[in-house]
């Protein structure tokens, strides 16, 4: 009898619940460039998870289908914006991106391998840092802000013309002590709530946590548009964003600690999609 | 004189349990994860432990827990079981010791503790970001904690 009541109590409950576990959909941007949003868990990965997904599968049917149509993704506006940044001239040495680099459209494939160790710097850059490299030392430009609009905007341009591409992260050789110094973090129990980014995106994926529904914080759709504060962001202000939430002075953008997570993160989605800009909630 | 006497006594003993028996968050005695003595010296209000589960800057258990009872509170986590019965499951003692430090009774668990004071790591001020100004308090009072457990206790079904 008690049972009984538990039961019909639990089926009462758990329909007032939005969602449990991703969706079973599909993504394909303007009809013609499939992502792939889950697979086979890559190796290094593989003894705590058995697939990867995209956060996509985790959102809801309206902010899905947002990014499924430039038309009706929010975030590019902000990759045409980055497209003029490309082609003007900036800094003392009166170059473009461009002038270097071409069209924006020869950058596919940079996207899917950041982080990425660098043999001159020794030492393993985001995509960020390699922007700003550019800036000071080749264009005679200032830095832009790390998680800046300017510098945001930019990386959404690179990720555009990237999407589709699998996520390919090295992982060994000269970054693997970064590698694992992101590990490390990713496993720390942080702040007064004593919680790591497994504790929410490994352990409990597909679980609503209040308001929320967890997905496995991938960085494959980065920089994401957010319906909540209706611009990009950025990986590191996610980052930031999440550590914080466990009630912990956090790590600053472009901190080696972060530089370091987000490489280990980044590999964690080795095999899905570059998506970025995506949008979520 | 003597019963007066007594008396006397037994008033001062009482005010002084009321205000300084409060045990601080390092003096917590566990045993196998329960602890028997109330944090204040006194039982807490169930009411306002009510308001405590489901309240989002306080207790915030509902963001992992599913209460029934708090249909009135939306959105409910599913990190953790389900509070129903919670009470008739567990010992006043064994609630205020889950509460106080989960992971005294549940080894490892990503149930935060709330209340502890030492041992973190990159504590913050609250939801600030930032290092903590002065000394670190728990997430709940001594009498948030007793309030709550008096509430967990109600929860016989
Ligand atoms: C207390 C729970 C919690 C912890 C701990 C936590 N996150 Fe999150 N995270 C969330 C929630 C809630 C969201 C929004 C829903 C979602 O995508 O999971 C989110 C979103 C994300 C996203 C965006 C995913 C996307 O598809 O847009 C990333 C990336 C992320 N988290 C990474 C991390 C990292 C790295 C850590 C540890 C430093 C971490 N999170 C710790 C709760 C948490
Ligand atoms: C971040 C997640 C989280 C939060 C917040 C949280 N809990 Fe829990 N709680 C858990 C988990 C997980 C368990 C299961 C214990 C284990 O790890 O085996 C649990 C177990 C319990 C239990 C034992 C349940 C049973 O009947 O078996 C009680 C009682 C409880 N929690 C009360 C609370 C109260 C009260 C609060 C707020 C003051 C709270 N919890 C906040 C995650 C949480």
């Amino acid at each position: 009898m008690r049972k009984l009541t538990g039961a019909v109590l639990a089926t009462l409950l758990s329909s007032t619940l939005v969602s449990a576990g991703p969706v079973d959909d599909e993504l394909v941007i303007n009809d013609e460039t499939e992502i792939v949003t889950r697979t086979a868990a890559p190796a290094h990965v593989a003894d705590v998870l058995d697939e990867v997904m995209s956060g996509w599968l985790f959102r809801g049917t309206e902010t899905r289908a947002m990014e499924m149509d430039d038309f009706d993704n929010p975030g590019m506006i902000f990759v045409e914006q980055a497209e003029e940044q490309w082609n003007t001239a900036d800094g003392s040495e009166g170059k473009s991106c461009a002038d270097c680099h071409g069209a924006s459209t020869e950058m596919a494939g940079v996207r899917p391998v950041y982080p990425k160790y660098n043999e001159e710097a020794g030492e393993v850059r985001t995509l960020e840092m390699q922007v700003n490299d550019c800036r000071e030392n080749r264009m005679g430009a200032e830095k832009w802000k790390y998680t800046g609009g300017d510098m945001v905007n930019m990386t959404a341009l690179l990720a555009s013309v990237s999407r589709g591409m699998p996520v390919d992260i090295a992982i060994d050789g000269p970054a693997q002590s970064t590698w694992e110094q992101g590990k490390d973090l990713y496993y720390t129990r942080t702040g007064l709530l004593e919680l790591s980014c497994a504790n929410c995106h490994e352990d409990n994926y597909g679980n609503m946590i209040r308001a929320d529904h967890l997905s496995q914080g991938q960085i494959n759709g980065f920089p994401t548009y957010r319906l909540k504060n209706t611009k990009l962001n950025a990986v590191h202000s996610r980052f930031k964003g999440c550590v914080r939430d466990t009630r912990a002075e956090t790590f600053s953008p472009g901190s080696p600690e972060f530089v370091a997570l987000e490489l280990y993160v980044g590999s964690r989605g080795n095999g899905l999609s570059v998506e970025g800009p995506s949008v979520r909630n | 004189m003597r019963t007066f006497g007594i008396a006397a006594v037994v008033t001062g003993l009482a005010a002084f349990s009321a205000q300084a028996e409060t045990i601080a968050p390092t003096a917590v005695g566990y045993s196998d994860g329960a602890v028997e003595q109330s944090l204040t010296g006194a039982s807490g209000d169930a009411a306002r432990g009510r308001e405590i589960v489901g309240d989002k800057g306080t207790g915030n258990c509902v963001a992992c827990h599913q209460v029934t009872d708090l249909a009135d509170v939306p959105w409910h986590g599913e990190i953790g079981p389900m509070l129903d019965g919670t009470g008739a499951r567990w010992s006043e003692a064994e609630l205020r010791g889950i509460v106080s430090n989960a992971k005294m009774m549940f080894e490892g668990t990503m149930m935060p503790s709330f209340y502890k004071t030492e041992g973190f790591i990159r504590p913050g001020d609250g939801y600030t970001g930032k290092a903590p100004e002065g000394e670190i308090e728990p997430i709940l009072s001594a009498q948030q904690i007793e309030d709550v457990v008096a509430y967990l206790v109600t929860l016989k079904e």
